[in-house]
């Protein structure tokens, strides 16, 4: 493996591993802060408990979203320091504000928050979890805008080379950013509903009966969540989809694994062989028709340009061969190649909608179930729901992959409708100075790290799911000359 | 002025903060091993730095971050350059993190005592490394024509480095050492007390002598000057500490680090990143900047965000400014 293959696999795992936990941390803490705000307002206990409980397991988690959150700020440039140098003028400046606005009020008032028990006065304490879990949605913005400059730049200049930016103001509203925050919200939210769900439902098979109501009313609050997020997410999927197929034709055909210009194009709903074959539709199975067409337009006669055709305009638009560059190694003057990996981007769609479909469908089953306070007896409900915890954190997982690795061979894809110039092969992002010795030493040293550190995670969240509300409740203090000591320690 | 000249001086204000109030962590972590006698000693030591030093490791990541909106090419070629130290420090940072936060999560032995291991990799190995990388690029790194360092992780290693590297080590132990003594109560109170005014001379000689190397490399009066101030302010720490003036050797500390984060920066100054292959291909604060208009979108959010930083973050020191013993410590509750 070269340089740029170690990179790539670097940043790949790495950033999914993050956004196992971003995702969790965001919705997690909103709803929270909900529980707190809910706490407050009616005094009622079980709103505490829910409080204490969700809080903590966000805890544990959301120290893992911090530290592996800096690995992510610090690779661009110990990685791929030639695409920091090309895209400076606009990249950093999301970092930096990010950090700046949201970190920093993240950071400062979660410790105000975890500290301040009994110390802040209670509405301040409440604003603290709002202002924490606020902010890191702040941060899940400016990330995003940054990353849909990538996908879709613009507010620029071509200058020297390289761009420069002359509008932020159009990088913050990038019509590719506000739809790809909204759907990530939603993303983060079935994973904070499909998390209380599968726990509460096993607190309740497991007969927590002392706190049956905490664990109900969380089991509700997780479904009706799961069900208010699938719809956000499905909704603002197509809006990103529509978008999708104007602003990167290519993705869009390679999540179809769409060889052949259709007219219309019909969608597959599964596949048996290998999708990047040239004759693609003989391997596919159970096609809608027209669905494709429906899906990239509103109608169901439009044309949707396959691969071949595509790969024919965007060799015409941005070469055909990589320049003769040393620092490409065995690319140098090679042929480009336009097409994503089809198998990738296929599948990765179709997992994407599967599991965030399949999340969807067990929340609805399961707030039937438990229609008028009851809770079905049969062990293999707890145990799905339980199981049922994966499936929107892999509707993340491969959406993400499917959006990045569909976007390749570019790591700042061209705007159809942009500044000429403006784009970038990942090939010439990689930094130059780095060897791959030294690149694969980090990438087994982080992927074993975190793959221990993710041990370790699951072991203390299965810990306390399984202390429950009397593992997270504090203990009463025993007499007044104890009034000194500490609501919460480490 | 010029914007790529404040954003210079906003970095160096940034690592100044992060030194300060990490360094204090760091130290903070490494007494953990060194000072604490029992567990009780442990947890006093940890929570006097609980609710704050998430958010004091904020201030690196915005510096960095800063490094990277304001001066791509320094941020390009200093992190690439510096590839596995960086990658040493954010390792540590991680397991350190990490161990703040689950350590007291299981009431176990075996459980606290790899956490405890976790904070001393956590506390010992960033200041150190930040030093080589610090040192590293206000004296310069062999770099290509491109801004990409040739020759290998190896170069980074040279005595002015390493100096670097163990001078931010001992600030931040002694640094350390005197929070503890401001922040808790009790025994521990007085053994870390001691235990700064003991090693507060070896600590400090480090520093002393990184701030005097980069001085007269530069050449500079002013330099030179700022040079002296860090002199005279290590003197008066120790004379303070010594005569059991804690508060007041705290904010002499303050001003070491700052008086040696100036050297660094202002030494170098207008190089960000000198190379010492050839001074043609250095990056220096004009062309390793980003052009004006991005550099004022994050001056005018600097300008409304760093106050408040700095509001909220000082009303997190007084909402726990009280002083912590084992006396105050809640009893392990853990499922």
């Amino acid at each position: 493996m070269d340089v740029l293959d170690v990179a790539r696999w670097q940043f790949g795992i790495t950033t999914v591993y993050h956004f196992l936990m971003v995702p969790l941390t965001i919705g997690l803490s909103l709803v929270v802060a909900c529980m707190q705000t809910a706490w407050w307002r009616t005094g009622n206990r079980k709103y505490l408990a829910m409080t204490k409980f969700w809080g903590k397991l966000m805890l544990i988690n959301f120290a893992m979203g911090v530290v592996t959150g800096i690995v992510q700020e610090f690779q661009f440039g110990m990685s791929w320091s030639e695409y920091s140098r090309f895209v400076g003028d606009v990249f950093g400046g999301p970092l930096a504000i990010e950090g700046l606005v949201a970190f920093f009020v993240e950071s400062t008032f979660l410790g105000l928050w975890i500290f301040g028990w009994e110390r802040l006065a209670k509405p301040v304490h409440l604003a603290c979890i709002w202002a924490a879990s606020l902010a890191s949605t702040a941060s899940a913005y400016f990330i995003l805008s940054a990353n849909s400059w990538m996908q879709h730049p613009v507010g620029i200049v071509f200058e020297n080379g390289k761009p420069r930016l002359t509008s932020i103001w159009a990088v913050l509203t990038n019509n590719t950013a506000l739809a790809a925050f909204p759907h990530t919200m939603a993303g983060s939210f079935a994973v904070a509903g499909a998390f209380l769900l599968g726990i509460a439902a096993w607190k309740l098979h497991k007969r927590a009966d002392d706190d049956r109501e905490v664990w109900f009313t969380s089991l509700r609050w997780g479904g009706w969540i799961s069900v208010a997020a699938f719809a956000a997410v499905a909704i603002t999927g197509d809006v990103q989809s529509k978008l999708m197929f104007q602003q990167q034709p290519m993705k869009m055909a390679s999540a179809e694994a769409l060889c052949h210009t259709e007219q219309p194009a019909s969608f597959s709903v599964f596949a048996v062989g290998d999708v990047s074959r040239p004759d693609c539709e003989n391997v596919k199975s159970i096609t809608v028709p027209a669905l494709l067409s429906f899906l990239a337009n509103s109608d169901f006669d439009s044309k949707i340009k396959g691969v071949g055709e595509l790969t024919t305009e965007y060799r015409a638009k941005y070469g055909t061969n990589y320049p003769v560059d040393p620092k490409l190694g065995e690319l140098s003057g090679k042929p480009i190649d336009y097409t994503p990996l089809l198998p990738v981007t296929y599948w990765g769609f179709r997992f994407m909608i599967g599991f965030g479909v399949a999340a969807a469908g067990a929340a609805v089953l399961a707030l039937w179930m438990t229609r008028r306070k009851r809770f079905p007896a049969n062990p293999w409900y707890a145990r799905l729901a339980l199981l049922g915890i994966a499936a929107p954190f892999l509707a993340n997982s491969t959406g993400w992959i499917f959006t990045e690795m569909g976007r390749q061979p570019f790591v700042v894809v061209p705007n159809p409708t942009g500044v000429d110039g403006v784009f970038m092969f990942t090939a010439r992002a990689v930094s130059g100075g780095v060897s791959a010795a030294e690149m694969l030493t980090s990438l087994i040293l982080l992927t074993l790290v975190y793959g221990g550190l993710a041990v370790v995670e699951v072991y203390l969240i299965s810990r306390y799911v399984r202390g429950g509300i009397a593992g997270v409740m504090p203990a009463q203090k025993e007499s007044t000359k104890d009034a000194d000591v500490l609501a919460f320690a480490y | 002025m010029d914007l790529p000249v404040v954003w210079f001086c906003l970095i160096a204000f940034l690592w100044l903060g992060y030194l300060f109030l990490e360094g204090f962590d760091f130290g903070v972590g490494m007494l953990v091993g060194l000072l604490a006698r029992d567990n009780d000693e442990r947890r006093v030591l940890i929570n006097t730095i609980g609710p704050v030093w998430d958010g004091n490791e904020v201030w690196m990541i915005v510096a960095v971050g800063a490094t990277f909106a304001a001066f791509p090419n320094w941020y390009a070629s200093l992190l690439s350059g510096s590839y596995l130290y960086v990658l040493a420090i954010l390792l540590a940072l991680i397991v350190r993190g990490v161990a703040f936060e689950y350590r007291g999560k299981v009431d176990s032995l075996r459980w606290r005592r790899w956490w405890d291991r976790a904070i001393a990799v956590g506390s010992w190995v960033p200041p150190f490394a930040w030093g080589v990388v610090l040192t590293a690029t206000v004296t310069g790194l062999p770099l290509d024509r491109r801004g990409d360092l040739v020759g290998g992780p190896l170069e980074l290693i040279r005595w002015d480095t390493l100096l670097g590297g163990v001078a931010l080590v001992g600030f931040s132990l002694v640094h350390g050492a005197v929070f503890v003594a401001l922040k808790s109560a009790g025994d521990i109170q007085r053994r870390a007390r001691q235990f700064a005014a003991t090693i507060i001379p070896v600590a400090l000689a480090p520093v002393l002598g990184l701030v005097w190397v980069l001085a007269s490399r530069s050449g500079r009066g002013v330099v030179f000057a700022l040079a002296g101030m860090v002199i005279v302010a290590a003197a008066l720490a120790m004379q303070r500490l010594w005569t059991g003036r804690p508060a007041t050797a705290f904010a002499l500390l303050g001003a070491v680090i700052a008086g040696t984060v100036a050297v660094m920066f202002g030494g170098a100054y207008p190089n960000v990143l000198p190379s010492t292959l050839d001074s043609a291909y250095s990056l220096t604060v004009w062309n390793a900047a980003a052009s004006s208009y991005p550099l004022q979108v994050i001056t005018w959010v600097a300008a409304f965000g760093a106050p408040a930083v700095l509001i909220y973050q000082g009303w997190t020191y007084w909402v726990f400014r009280k002083r912590i013993g084992t006396q105050h410590l809640p009893p392990v509750h853990v499922p």
